[in-house]
């Protein structure tokens, strides 16, 4: 399949000083085989991946072949924490993170409770915190809730990352107007929606919110055909974007006829 | 003596990080190592000497979401 080009003009979105193009955010996990995932990632035009580190394990080294096929794409890669569930475990596997990667992007997790996977939003603060003071250039996996995204632009993100909802369940964006009030309030932070998302219009409606890109894994790794659905998932943020910036007429809840009334035959 | 890798027990004969590394196939690998809970460095992984009952973590690059 051909990859994805865009089609619109050039629309940089810009991360800690790094511009990309793309919009879209891609997970590596889950997918059929290296090869698929390596065509899904091309498909999808992505220029961020998201990687984790786990325990090598002593004959495969299957790490070692996952990193061979990752650089060879020539993306930019984002670590992430998955799986942390305390500030300890999530600062250290970050610091790791930074030396097998060789960057200061970190994809914050600390995760609370295990059935919604959903952020422990104190430690998450915390660990912030304490990467950030340390040179990390932190991507937090959020909630929508302000207050805790004021903590953690002044823990020092620079980045918001907000569930649309609970990771790997293909929900979409279960609360519209929590993410809404979260961009009105913070107009100029970099927001990505990561996690949830299920099928291309769910990160159509994020990119219409206003939200300036897109993480997703699952909703690709998943489907029938991933690397068909890693395209058509940049064809929808990128008609989501280009809706946004069009500013879209408000709803309302009458009709208004779109064909002129005046000069209407009558026949009566 | 005995130590714990990656969770698993083990029997090894290295008496530093960077010897164990080399003792388990690792000598040229891309991972990232910690001791008992705090990360070492590569470049620290000579002078980090490795005692009976460490824990030792090998963490290579993964699939993430």
């Amino acid at each position: 399949m051909d990859a994805y080009t865009p089609h619109a003009a050039a629309d940089p979105v810009e991360f800690y000083g790094t511009q990309v193009q793309s919009r879209l955010l891609l997970g590596t996990a889950q997918y059929p085989s290296p090869a698929i995932l390596a065509e899904a990632i091309r498909a999808s035009a992505a220029e961020i991946v998201t990687v984790s580190l786990r325990r090598e394990s002593g004959a495969a080294k299957a790490g070692q072949s996952f990193w061979q096929l990752i650089r060879d794409l020539g993306v930019k890669v984002l670590p992430n924490t998955a799986g942390c569930k305390t500030v300890k475990e999530a600062v250290t596997t970050a610091e790791m993170a930074r030396e097998l990667f060789d960057t200061p992007w970190i994809k914050l997790e600390v995760i609370g409770e295990d059935d919604t996977l959903q952020p422990d939003v104190f430690g998450l603060v915390e660990a912030a915190r304490l990467l950030s003071r340390d040179g990390f250039q932190v991507f937090p996996y959020t909630t929508d809730d302000l207050i805790v995204a004021d903590k953690l632009l002044a823990a020092g993100c620079e980045v918001l990352m907000p569930w649309g909802a609970p990771i790997g369940s293909g929900r979409g964006l279960n609360n519209p107007y929590g993410l809404r009030s979260m961009r009105a309030h913070f107009p100029r932070v970099p927001l990505v929606v990561d996690a949830g998302v299920g099928v291309p219009s769910h990160a159509a409606a994020a990119m219409e919110l206003g939200y300036d890109a897109v993480l997703l894994n699952t909703a690709v790794a998943k489907a029938g055909d991933p690397v068909k659905m890693a395209r058509a998932f940049a064809l929808a943020i990128e008609a989501g974007r280009e809706g946004f910036r069009a500013d879209p007429m408000e709803a309302r809840d009458m009709a208004a006829p779109s064909t002129p009334v005046m000069g209407q035959a009558h026949f009566g | 003596m005995k130590i714990i890798v990656n969770g698993e027990a083990a029997e090894i004969r290295a008496a530093t990080l960077a010897e164990l590394m080399a003792e388990l196939g690792y000598a040229d690998a891309i991972v990232a190592t910690a001791v008992n809970g705090a990360m070492v460095r590569k470049a620290k992984r000579d002078a980090t000497p490795i005692a009976a009952g460490d824990r030792v973590e090998i963490l290579a690059p993964m699939q993430g979401g």
